[in-house]
């Protein structure tokens, strides 16, 4: 995987005393990802055509991490994550609201919904809008159970999205970007390529233009989310795409957009679509 | 009692008598270690599991002794020898005085 | 705007810290005493006991540590650069299958991970480590 390691491209000054620090730690980014020794994943394929040649292959966050932290995804015993699983498992049984349903009123078994979570965000006739899995989660918890709507990165709504992605792994992301969803979509890809904040940063300048590259001492992935609801060592819970966006503009000191806003919403089917040929993985595991 | 303690355990279903099994465990646990300040600079206090322990049919495996340095949602791996069909029981004790259990069978051919 | 590096990662712990690190760390003394309320103050060998720890964390929330010393009664495991050095002490029953255990412990910051095992004969075994610890770039 000799493209990773590219030279030093970078657009503003201030990014540039951010990057290039020694790379210290050592990534496996050619092993291969396994699941419970029978689950194999895509981890690494030819870029989507709608990536117009930003990039010629696509890898998920998984190869940049250490063999350590790789190894505590290969096992669903060993992955903190399934404890959060099994948690949305009780959420999906229990009924909620005034209509006396759960998800299994509707949906039986989450193994039924295995096919959700590679195709969200996805164009909502009905509504006239693209909905996020979060955002089909909460129609579901409102109109059909009649119950309050869970907060977008509350701990029900991430272990029902663990859920979700856990019985969708293997599954490969394939994302619609056409039709009425087109416009949604443009509109992500603006976000992606907007630098932010006092540091001039955009998406792209770090998971496009230095993927593989260090930050400090991190090794810098090209952000895809198909992993995502992922637990992260560092805060030692799941944590939501749109938590991590934020998390993301915030690092290059600019007010960041709500979760739940269009502006994400709109990020959110653009960097998934970046993402079409991977496999859904979450929840992941990252650093 | 923490909020939403969930134990996991994995043991193999069935050995041979004389068997040496591979145990893991995980729970949910935020390991508050006390050692950490809030936004209004308050010192937050220590709220840990101290002790987990692993009995074979009344006979103990592993009894751990765990300290604040221990990542939240603690997890532990080791071994037992099994030399007839029993039960394994987990027991974690938390610093507000909860108890979580948690069992397991084993059959030994 | 230029800002240096060093500057960026003034500001970024400053905003990034809604919840932060109390700011102490053992002194080697601490980790005497931890280490002399095991053992006793008896010497250590280093044969027989093996302590696995990754060569660069790469995060110190969550880092995978193993140990194991065959036979032994007991094995404790210290942090030596954390607040306190104690991380967990294994205690083996007669039920244990090997006296071996892995967990996933906190380092604040690069250390000496520290393992001593006490052997059924009244000896102490000791193995260490340096475990170097990645400060990542994106808090969250």
């Amino acid at each position: 995987m000799k493209k990773m390691q590219k030279a030093l491209a970078l657009g503003s000054v201030a990014a540039m005393a951010l990057m290039g620090t020694a790379a210290t730690l050592s990534a496996d980014e050619d092993a291969d990802l396994i699941i419970n020794g029978d689950m194999e994943m895509i981890v690494r394929t030819e870029a989507p055509d709608h990536l117009d040649g930003h990039l010629n292959m696509i890898y998920s966050g998984w190869t940049f991490r250490s063999d350590e932290t790789q190894a505590m995804q290969m096992d669903d015993f060993d992955n903190p994550a399934m404890l959060f699983v099994e948690q949305g498992i009780e959420i999906f049984n229990t009924a909620m609201g005034t209509e006396g349903n759960s998800c299994a009123t509707c949906h039986e078994t989450p193994e039924n919904l295995s096919e959700v979570r590679a195709v969200y965000p996805q164009w909502d006739e009905e509504r006239g809008e693209v909905q996020t899995i979060t955002m089909q989660i909460n129609e579901c918890v409102t109109e059909r159970m009649g119950a309050e709507a869970l907060g977008w990165s509350s701990r029900d709504m991430v272990n029902l999205e663990a859920l979700l992605a856990s019985v969708g792994r293997g599954t490969v992301v394939n994302v619609a970007i056409d039709g009425p969803a087109r416009e949604t979509w443009e509109m992500g890809r603006e976000i992606y390529y907007t630098e932010y904040g006092i540091l001039e940063m955009s998406c792209a300048t770090c998971h496009e233009q230095n993927y593989g590259n260090y930050i400090r001492a991190d090794h810098l992935s090209q952000g895809q989310i198909n992993g995502f609801p992922t637990y992260r060592l560092k805060n030692a819970r799941l944590n939501s795409t749109h938590s991590r966006f934020r998390g993301c503009i915030r690092d290059t000191r600019a007010e960041t957009f709500a979760e739940g806003s269009p502006e994400f919403i709109a990020l959110e089917l653009y960097v998934a679509s970046r993402g079409n040929g991977l496999t859904v993985e979450g929840p992941s595991v990252r650093n | 009692m923490a909020d939403n303690v969930t134990p996991r355990v994995r043991v193999p279903r069935e050995a041979s008598a004389g068997d040496v099994v591979s145990i893991r465990t995980l729970i949910s646990h935020p390991m508050e270690s006390g050692q950490r300040r809030d936004g209004d600079g308050n010192v937050i206090p220590r709220s840990i599991i101290n002790r987990f322990t692993c009995d074979f049919n009344g006979e103990n495996v592993i009894d751990v002794t765990i300290e604040p340095a221990v990542s939240t949602n603690p997890y532990f791996q080791f071994s037992a020898v099994v030399n007839e069909t029993g039960t394994f029981n987990f027991t974690w004790y938390d610093d507000d005085g909860s108890v979580y259990e948690d069992t397991a069978d084993i059959t030994v051919a | 705007m230029e800002m240096n590096r060093r500057q960026f990662v003034g500001t970024g712990v400053g905003a990034a810290a809604a919840i932060t690190l109390l700011p102490s760390v053992a002194t080697a003394q601490d980790v005497d005493a931890a280490i002399n309320a095991f053992t006793g103050g008896a010497d250590t060998s280093s044969d027989g006991i093996t302590l696995i720890a990754p060569e660069i964390a790469e995060n110190g929330n969550t880092v995978p540590i193993e140990v194991d010393a065959p036979g032994a009664e007991a094995i404790i495991l210290l942090a030596a650069g954390n607040p306190s050095p104690d991380v967990a002490t294994f205690n083996f029953g007669p039920a244990a299958g090997a006296q071996a255990a892995s967990t996933r412990i906190r380092l604040a910051g690069e250390q000496d991970v520290i393992a001593i095992a006490r052997m059924p004969d009244g000896t102490f075994l000791r193995a260490q480590q340096e475990v170097k610890v990645t400060i990542g770039g994106c808090g969250g």
